[in-house]
């Protein structure tokens, strides 16, 4: 009974975190826009108030096959973190069974107090977000390498969906940077469908 | 052809319903948070041969909106809470020359120059007074970007028809959030004002709008000219309901508030708990007969009304139940602002409770 329950009613809440300038908000409203393109009823609420480059910054957005009522959660079911301030204020929130996808770059577990019973009944995904943006040439964009690495577990919307969405954020003066951040997309969900399939094997 | 759905914030939808609405002059100081609202107007407004103009205070926009509205354009600006105080002799004066216009409160926290994050604490300067004198505003309060697009369009037509000022009153939750809104062409009447409007008195006989009435007899008349009127907008009242019987708890909230109350409700209701909602979307006239009608209906014992402010219209909802019901007031001032897992836990309390305490 539960399991068609389930079926029934989709409901993504992701809460995005880190530093103003990690492209936190940009992301959200990525995958707002991507979700809406989609079929989802989408909301997407930034925080909002006197935030600048190096402050931290997060943004609310739920994907839903029903009405939204709430824009805001305080139990999130996802989350993606960009830096350790932010995992230190959201992992608490994070649902219990809840799936965080965490920079392993900035997020030292060493440098976590209490870390075992901070992450108790949670799932944690480390992902090297900085070496991958690196990598590709785009260290800018580590927001993009997160995205793609959720969109592989969730399964959210095919790739042109995305295309579509990217295409209207940058506008036409950016337009030029799509390649690059659909690059980056593609590295954190090709790197997700790697681990993916070396769990499998194993 | 299907309508075009676009991501947008609550307060941009506020814009493209203004432009829908068929605003032609836009007058406005900058404040967080709704800059949007300028930005978009000064890019839009001029192609379409309508004019932008930012003042140089809040003082001047309202009374440039005044003047636009003298000679009959369709007119609005915007502020946010501290904005709005400044404007409020202008409203007063709009009210007492029975000048059409639109204006947008999107509030913040007060009082003073209090914060930048969503309030609900001008409800009261909003519906009771918006100036000085009997004056009131219509004030619809939208809870999505898709009621802020329909009916900012709808109040440029009610203002012409009541020739009143008509207030959207909004927040910095809506404002700021993004949800899809859908396009669609309104239905927007256009009203002559050729009967009142300044336009130039060639081939007519001049006219005057003034709102100082020496002679005491004539002000009262005016007055009470203008109390029919706020009476005949009671025809504009829209709210919205859901409780179909059984129900032992009512829920009452508008605008953010309401969205966050009502994931809490639909959360509630879900796992079989008793619990209704009501949520006013015309704030004045207040919807008092259907709140009454359908507590003393459903044989509702217990309302609460949650708002994001010190407790403003819990005064409200007590006049219209006239003592039916023990009425409880949840008031969260800014900043913080409840989850929805907050205000779940608030209702099961009080729906397990016998007693708590009366307003």
């Amino acid at each position: 009974m539960s399991r068609i329950m389930k079926k029934k009613s989709m409901k993504y809440e992701i809460i995005f975190s880190g530093f103003g300038g990690q492209g936190v908000l940009f992301v959200g409203n990525l995958i707002a826009l991507a979700g809406m393109y989609q079929g989802f009823n989408v909301s997407f609420l930034p925080v909002y108030g006197p935030e600048m480059r190096g402050g931290t910054c997060h943004c609310t957005v739920l994907l839903s096959d029903k009405e939204i009522a709430s824009p805001l959660v305080y139990e999130p079911g996802y989350l993606v973190i960009f830096n350790l301030p932010s995992f230190l204020k959201f992992i608490p929130r994070l649902k219990r069974g809840g799936l965080a996808l965490v920079n392993k770059d900035l997020v030292k577990v060493e440098e976590i107090e209490h870390y075992e019973t901070l992450c108790a009944n949670k799932k944690i995904l480390w992902l090297p977000l900085n070496t991958w943006a690196e990598a590709i040439g785009m260290p800018l964009a580590l927001n993009l390498c997160a995205l793609g690495a959720l969109n592989k577990l969730l399964g959210l919307f095919p790739e042109e969906i995305l295309i579509k969405a990217l295409r209207e954020m940058l506008g036409k003066e950016k337009l030029p940077l799509l390649e690059a951040n659909l690059k980056a997309y593609r590295k954190g969900f090709e790197e997700v469908e790697a681990y993916e399939s070396s769990l499998t094997k194993s | 052809m299907r309508n075009k759905r676009v991501l947008v914030k609550g307060v941009e939808a506020v814009a493209l319903g203004a432009l829908e609405g068929g605003c032609e002059c836009y007058f406005g100081y900058p404040i967080t948070p709704q800059n949007e609202i300028p930005e978009i107007m000064s890019v839009e407004l001029p192609p379409r041969g309508g004019v932008f103009l930012q003042a140089e205070s809040e003082t001047s926009a309202i009374n440039m909106v005044l003047g636009a509205s003298a000679v009959g354009t369709r007119v609005m600006t915007s502020s946010s809470s501290p904005g709005i105080s400044l404007m409020s002799e202008g409203f007063s004066y709009l009210i007492a020359l029975e000048l059409p216009c639109v204006i947008v409160n999107v509030m913040r926290g007060g009082p003073g120059l209090g914060g930048i994050e969503a309030s609900q604490g001008d409800y009261f300067q909003a519906v009771k007074a918006p100036g000085h004198g009997d004056g009131k505003f219509l004030v619809f309060a939208p809870y999505s970007c898709q009621e802020a697009y329909e009916l900012t369009a709808k109040a440029f037509e009610l203002a012409d028809k009541y020739r009143n000022p008509v207030m959207i009153l909004s927040d910095a939750i809506l404002g700021q959030m993004k949800e899809p809104l859908e396009l669609k062409p309104l239905k927007i009447k256009k009203i002559s004002k050729e009967g009142w409007a300044l336009t130039g008195a060639k081939n007519r006989p001049a006219r005057v709008i003034r709102s100082l009435f020496l002679d005491s007899a004539e002000l009262a008349k005016r007055n009470l000219t203008l109390l029919r009127k706020y009476q005949k907008m009671e025809r504009e009242i829209r709210f919205e309901k859901m409780a179909e019987g059984g129900e032992k708890v009512l829920v009452v909230a508008f605008g953010s508030m309401a969205r966050i109350c009502k994931e809490a409700v639909l959360n509630l209701r879900a796992k079989g708990y008793e619990v209704g909602f009501f949520r006013p979307i015309t704030l004045f006239p207040y919807p008092k007969k259907a709140l009454a009608e359908l507590v003393s209906s459903q044989k509702i014992k217990k309302i609460i009304v949650f708002e994001l402010n010190c407790g403003q219209m819990v005064e409200d909802v007590a006049l219209s139940l006239k003592g039916m019901g023990k009425l409880i007031s949840k008031s969260y001032p800014p900043s913080v602002i409840p989850f929805p897992e907050d205000l779940e836990r608030e209702i099961k309390k009080c729906l397990n409770s016998s007693d708590f305490p009366r307003v």
